[in-house]
């Protein structure tokens, strides 16, 4: 009897669970066992790069595909035995806009009401409430195609929560869109989460977006999830300030500056080194000192916060950008770089 | 089913209806190249003799062909339009819907019969017009009936392509390898099974073309001229190709996974 209690109480507080989640194609593992679990009104983000596995995980977790291993709840339904349960339960709004450009915004949401039972009065309320929510209000009778991308987001977005979903997931959200308009849309998920009290699930290989949009997020690559916190967590496991320096021999300045204890971790890259530590700016000094005493010349030296570019290079290794710009120019990438694009 | 389903039958319904009406290009389409057909073929060839044709009416014979013609085509189109809903992404929208996929297919058959028998009526009065003879209004009803049926049969087959192809490329080639030759050896646009000059081989085979029955059917029930079966007999085959193709659509497009 009790032990039915803590589960009803934890299915309140675990929107999202899912318990060694795994999808193969074809012999390729897309999503590689993975279990976390996202909590009641948080922003919760997947941090990846492109082919990490993040729209993969969003398909089967909104029941579009059947996971090769694992399982998932979703607010307590299970995914593959209760799909309509879930279905009512989520709004999504995929990578690739999903609307039909031949109809109106309005019509659009009117289709979207309908299909998830809304009866007349509700749909017309509602409608009107998420229109607002967005500010499409003026727009609702224009036709979708003639729409630009950032109030194809925005309509979408408002579609999603229109049946009032305990979650709602979010494909890179922000993908091919200004910054402008990445801002408003931000702002939009800020406010839904807040005034809806919506569950967000979202996916974006932005570490702005993470950093400024989630509560918590998980890294995720090659269908692994290297590692999962808040963001304050996240950076301040690599320190509060981050030194990157290189210099004329990283191995032995690297090798002294592991000895002290002030230091939070050091971590060595091809041509650099970076540093994380408290209060950064008093710590320079020091460091040229070591460096002189080791008779080795600092080339440059720069200190800032980190951002989760660092945390995904520390548990990494690698640079985001660097692993999406594989295939691609290498000459783009900055000078610091290079070498190490091979 | 509860209130939910009919509900969504009908918003996919109206929305294809919707497209329909805003879709200039597909309307007027659909309906001159039918139109073509019948007056130019049909006004041409009028008093033309054709082998193994009863009477001296071609148009006669020429127009329930191309009703069945304008249904099939419109139709197929309003079930291979299923891609078009994967490639702009729309397909998701409904696929992640409380919706069951029965319900998904049952709006979308309606949708592409509705706007099919619109064109069909469209050509049939245009058929009157011209001078068409009628054989009786309970014949006019069982035409109706013809209609709806190739409609239904039609959509299931447009799905049935829909799940296996992943995009328009090789809709061109369907039209030209497999939906054109079955038109020709239906008997649309001149007899094939009483026909002498044709190969034996030939006549015999047209009893396998699904179509054949159709139009054979509609034929039958229209103008009671020229019709190779009886168009109850047509009706039971053709009500078991509609189920069969309907059902085979229905199976393909819930196994399908976005």
């Amino acid at each position: 009897m009790s032990a039915e209690i803590i589960t009803t109480g934890d299915r309140i507080l675990e929107i999202i669970k899912t318990n060694n989640l795994t999808k193969k194609f074809n012999g390729f593992t897309a999503v590689d066992h993975i279990s976390f679990s996202v909590k009641k009104e948080e922003i919760f983000g997947f941090l990846g790069p492109n082919g990490a596995g993040k729209t993969t995980t969003i398909k089967m977790l909104t029941t579009l595909l059947h996971p090769t291993e694992g399982s998932a709840e979703l607010s307590g339904f299970d995914i593959l035995k209760e799909r309509d349960k879930v279905r009512k339960h989520i709004g999504v709004v995929f990578q690739d806009p999903a609307l039909d450009t031949e109809l109106t915004g309005r019509e659009n949401l009117d289709f979207h009401a309908r299909m998830y039972g809304l009866d007349k009065e509700n749909r017309k309320k509602r409608i009107a409430e998420v229109l607002k929510l967005v500010d499409l209000e003026e727009k609702k009778d224009v036709l979708v195609k003639k729409y630009s991308g950032g109030m194809k987001r925005r309509l979408e977005i408002a579609r999603g929560l229109m049946h009032y979903p305990t979650v709602l997931f979010l494909d890179e959200p922000t993908l091919g869109l200004d910054a402008q308009t990445r801002r408003a849309i931000w702002e939009y998920i800020k406010k839904m989460n807040k005034e809806e009290k919506t569950t967000i699930f979202l996916t974006t290989h932005y570490m702005d977006e993470a950093d400024y949009l989630c509560d918590r997020v998980g890294i995720i690559d090659r269908g692994k999830i290297l590692v999962m916190d808040s963001t304050d967590n996240l950076k301040n496991a690599i320190g509060n300030d981050v030194i990157t320096l290189s210099c004329s021999n990283l191995d032995e300045l690297g090798k002294r500056l592991g000895e002290e204890s002030w230091i939070k971790n050091v971590k060595q890259h091809n041509t650099f080194l970076t540093l994380g530590v408290k209060k950064g700016e008093e710590k320079i000094p020091i460091i040229f000192e070591i460096a002189r005493n080791l008779n080795i010349k600092i080339k440059s030296i720069s200190v800032r916060k980190p951002t989760l570019d660092d945390v995904f290079l520390y548990f990494t290794g690698r640079i985001m950008r660097d692993q999406e710009k594989k295939d691609a120019k290498i000459e783009n990438l900055p000078p610091m770089l290079r070498s190490r694009g091979r | 089913m509860d209130i939910t389903e009919f509900q969504a039958i009908y918003i996919m319904w109206l929305r294809q209806m919707k497209r329909f009406i805003r879709s200039r290009g597909r309307l007027i389409g659909t309906i001159v190249q039918p139109l073509f057909f019948l007056v130019i073929l049909g006004s041409g060839l009028r008093s033309a003799v054709m082998p193994g044709m009863v009477g001296d009416d071609y148009l006669a014979f020429l127009a329930p062909g191309i009703i069945a013609m304008a249904i099939l085509f419109s139709s197929m189109f309003t079930g291979i339009s299923v891609l078009w809903d994967k490639q702009f992404g729309f397909l998701q929208e409904v696929l992640v819907a409380p919706v069951s996929r029965f319900s998904i297919i049952i709006g979308r058959t309606l949708g592409g019969a509705t706007i099919a028998l619109i064109q069909g009526f469209i050509i049939l009065f245009i058929a009157f017009g011209l001078g068409v003879p009628i054989a009786g209004i309970s014949g006019l009803l069982l035409t109706i009936v013809f209609m709806v049926l190739s409609a239904f049969t039609a959509v299931g087959f447009g799905l049935v392509i829909a799940s296996k192809m992943e995009n328009f490329q090789g809709f061109q080639l369907i039209m030209n390898l497999i939906i054109m030759p079955l038109l020709f050896l239906s008997s649309a646009f001149f007899p094939i099974a009483t026909n002498p000059d044709m190969p034996s081989i030939v006549s015999q085979l047209s009893f396998f073309n699904p179509l054949f029955f159709m139009v054979d059917g509609i034929r039958g029930s229209l103008t009671g001229l020229n019709n190779v079966l009886d168009p109850l007999v047509n009706l039971v085959i053709v009500i078991g190709i509609c189920i069969f193709m309907l059902g085979l659509g229905s199976y393909l497009f819930s196994k399908y996974e976005a």
